[in-house]
């Protein structure tokens, strides 16, 4: 019977496919850009600027992308949880300690939901909160510098997905493991899963001031699979919301196993609570190895620290803190109204989308209206905490964003659609195709109290015929729809980096203003600057040679360096001496094991080589820095191990 | 077209010949010296005086500053805070006495107005394109753009103090 079901899945998906393809195939009837003036609308005049950012995830690159809308032009792709040669990022020695885990160094990830920082439910602006899905890790990326400025790792959790979704002050960034396991981690067989895996949501606490990252509890919830969550948010602030999958806890061929149940649940979670319990000394400290690394806009460097404990809380220490909401099969997305009165979940299987009502849920709380209970956490009644259904949508819902008018645009992954419906009245309003099979839909502030409902943008997971092709791998995806008016109307498609997972958008306004421009050389205190161009210099400590250098238009101080040997191990410290904007300076070594640098005006960074030859090596700038900028070079000569060539430097001498 | 050839290959071989100038010079024409002081330069043959040795006592220069005195005795705190400046942003390019990147901006004050020389500081790129004497100090020193340091006013004050003391 389920397999029956499974192909007859299967077969509509390909229908839908079918149908995209043979169509409508371009959009407006056909017809393009050219039938509306949806070209005027996305077009930005060269020198003028975009009215939002979009912070669009880069998926399995590991990295956040920066786009501008309406024009669906890349601006930046912010290295965050992999190795980036370009920006030196996982190789220079500064941030090579933003990649340590408990594992090691680990130089990739998977990145998923970027989330922007909130003051009372609204977009502040200061932060972008990302999560690292395979080595469980949550990032902070500054909106200063655009850089990543933090990253912490999540210990007792696997497929950090349910993840970095903050609270309306930001008080806490979330993270629940959607793939739940033995807590602490020990050799045991698989198949003895079922009551013994645990999923742990973890809460983490960020200081308003720097921002820094604390795990403040870990919940440790039954063993399902924890997949997507959202906070409560105004009337229903102190709430997190998690949708699960698996309640069967099926080990293998989940596909099958995990869709047994008529109804998985949303877990609410009263994290104010238990916030409350543990300040009053509640919960328990085990032990737990993770990394948490930060980077320092003062030193120019990152530090990582290894932690050695967490604090857990077990939910039936907590009485009334943690409820299940019963929704229909394998919800996904789990998405809260600005209103906070509604929670959405759009069961993956089912034909239409669950809407629970907050003020519901707290009267059959109050008044005990449960349906049993799972592991000693209680069930509310369906039929009690239910606000409505949005019939016969679409196929496959996964998520929905608001507007601010009153309307939720929900995706469908298998008709390949955006569907408008009313926030209330749950009826349908509109529905436009996506090209093809749409992910995460984002509106910028759709997550708040106050969204931006001007447009929405599909995050596409098959590209197909949309470009040109590139060979089997063709191009990830997005598009732009209009939502100002009554219909939706599809704008632009423009490709992203990875697979675009989900994305957090926000007005320009907000954030360009405080966008640093450099980095003054007063300030920094790398611990190997050199901030006065009188101290450049070169020292040998054993087969360690430390060279401060310094560069500026258009040369590198020193650029002849003599008795290096063979064996050294060689840092050069480079410090950028500009102090104007936009006039960063690269440099690389011929031969070096490792990736340029690319120096930003006022800060140092490090690379080392390790030379293998003697002879006469050349090092460059690789940043067109300046009309002699193909003249930025210098030489390192390298003698033989052993050899008694005296260690010298200069520039500028004959 | 013939001089802007000469020019480049000029450029060209300076460069390239850096290495081994002593031993093994290539001369096409005449070759700016790199970092010595008095030496003839390719582009000067236009005028007799090159631009760091022109005396302009009159031009202000563009920019933010229209007007310095300058107390009779020279302000030590000033200067000493000035030299600090000077020290961290503008060495890598201009050392006090010789020529080296930039010019030397010993003297500075018997070739130019203190107000041109806080708008060099302040404003070189609208200098160097619109003041003809900074524009024709950009040629002198191989294209080499004046760095804009984003200095304050009340920095560039003090290394103009700095500069009384050279």
């Amino acid at each position: 019977m389920r397999k029956t079901i499974n192909i007859l899945v299967f077969l509509i998906m390909v229908a839908g496919l079918v149908s995209c393809n043979s169509g409508d195939k371009k959009g407006n009837n056909g017809k393009g850009g050219l039938s509306t003036n949806a070209a005027e609308k996305v077009y930005v005049a060269p020198g003028e600027h975009d009215e939002f950012y979009a912070f669009i995830s880069g998926g399995f690159s590991g990295q956040l992308s920066v786009y501008g809308l309406p024009s669906g032009r890349l601006f930046k792709v912010i290295p965050v949880f992999s190795q980036d040669a370009e920006k030196a990022w996982g190789y220079n020695e500064e941030t090579k300690p933003m990649l340590e885990t408990s594992f090691g160094f680990v130089p990739w990830d998977d990145s998923h939901h970027p989330d922007i920082s909130q003051t009372n439910g609204e977009l502040d602006g200061r932060w972008v909160f990302i999560n690292g899905n395979n080595t469980p890790r949550i990032a902070r990326v500054d909106l200063t510098t655009f850089e990543t400025a933090e990253i912490i790792e999540i210990p007792n959790s696997a497929g950090n997905h349910s993840s970095s979704f903050i609270t309306e002050n930001t008080e806490y960034v979330v993270a629940g493991t959607r793939f739940s396991v033995p807590i602490p981690q020990r050799d045991m067989p698989i198949k003895e899963y079922k009551g013994n895996f645990k999923g742990a949501l973890s809460f983490i606490s960020v200081d308003q001031e720097t921002g820094r990252m604390g795990i403040k509890f870990q919940l440790m919830m039954p063993g399902f699979d924890y997949d997507l969550s959202h906070p409560g948010r105004d009337k229903s602030h102190g709430w997190f919301f998690f949708t699960t999958y698996n309640t069967e806890e099926a080990n293998t061929l989940l596909e099958v196993n995990a869709s047994q149940n008529d109804k998985d649940f949303i877990a609410a979670v009263n994290w104010k609570k238990i916030e409350e319990y543990v300040n009053n000394g509640g919960g328990t400290k085990v032990p737990a190895k993770y990394a948490h690394n930060v980077y320092s806009d003062e030193t120019h460097t990152a530090t990582s620290t290894m932690m050695n404990e967490v604090l857990t809380v077990n939910p039936l220490d907590v009485p009334g803190a943690v409820y299940f909401l019963p929704t229909p099969k394998s919800p996904h997305g789990c998405d809260v109204d600005p209103t906070g009165e509604y929670i959405v979940g759009n069961g993956k299987l089912s034909a239409d989308l669950t809407v629970h009502s907050f003020t519901k849920m707290l009267d059959a709380i109050e008044n005990k209206k449960f349906d049993g209970e799972a592991y000693g956490i209680p069930i509310l009644k369906f039929e009690d905490v239910l606000a409505g259904t949005v019939k016969q949508p679409g196929l496959g819902p996964l998520h929905t964003e608001f507007d601010g008018k009153g309307n939720a645009y929900t995706t469908f992954f298998i008709s390949s659609e955006v569907v408008k419906w009313k926030v209330g009245t749950w009826e349908v309003v509109d529905r436009q195709p996506a090209y093809y099979s749409v992910g995460h839909g984002m509106i910028p502030g759709g997550n708040s109290r106050k969204p931006f409902g001007k447009y929405f943008v599909s995050m596409n997971k098959i590209t197909k015929d949309r470009y040109l092709p590139t060979g089997p791998e063709v191009t990830q995806s997005a598009q732009l729809y209009d939502i100002s008016g009554d219909k939706m109307e599809l704008l632009l498609d423009f490709p992203t980096i990875g697979e675009p997972h989900y994305a957090a958008g926000i007005p320009a306004d907000i954030v360009a203003k405080n966008s640093k421009q450099l980095f003054k050389l007063a300030d920094n205190k790398h611990p190997y600057a050199t901030l006065s161009d009188g101290d450049a210099r070169v020292e040998r400590k054993g087969n360690e040679v430390h060279i401060y250098m310094t560069m500026i238009r258009s040369h590198f101080n020193p650029d002849n360096i003599e008795g290096v040997k063979v064996g050294d191990k060689v840092y050069f410290h480079v410090t950028n001496h500009e102090q104007d904007y936009d006039v960063p300076h690269g440099i690389s070594m011929i031969g070096a094991n490792t990736s340029e640098l690319l120096i930003m005006p006022g800060q140092t960074e490090t690379f080392v080589w390790e030379p293998k030859q003697p002879g006469v090596w050349p090092f460059y700038c690789t940043d067109f820095c300046s009309a002699l900028h193909q003249e930025m070079q210098g030489y390192v000569r390298v003698s033989p191990a052993g050899s008694g060539t005296e260690l010298k430097w200069s520039l500028g001498e004959d | 077209m013939k001089s802007l050839a000469t020019l480049a290959i000029v450029t060209l071989i300076s460069c390239g010949g850096k290495e081994e100038k002593k031993s093994n010079e290539i001369q096409i024409g005449q070759k700016p010296a790199a970092t010595e002081a008095p030496a003839e330069t390719a582009t000067s043959s236009a005028s007799d005086t090159k631009p760091s040795e022109t005396v302009d006592l009159t031009n202000k220069g563009i920019g933010p500053i229209k007007n310095v005195e300058l107390s009779p005795e020279i302000d030590q705190a000033m200067a000493a805070k000035g030299m600090e400046v000077y020290k961290n942003k503008c060495m890598a390019c201009h050392k006090p006495d010789k020529k080296f990147i930039g010019p030397a901006p010993k003297n500075i004050l018997k070739r130019r107005t203190p107000e041109w020389i806080m708008n060099m500081i302040l404003n070189p790129e609208e200098m160097t394109q619109k003041d003809p004497l900074a524009h024709a100090l950009l040629k002198e020193f191989n294209g080499s753009p004046m760095a804009n340091q984003n200095l304050t006013e009340e920095e560039a004050r003090q290394v103009l103090e700095y500069f009384r003391t050279l």
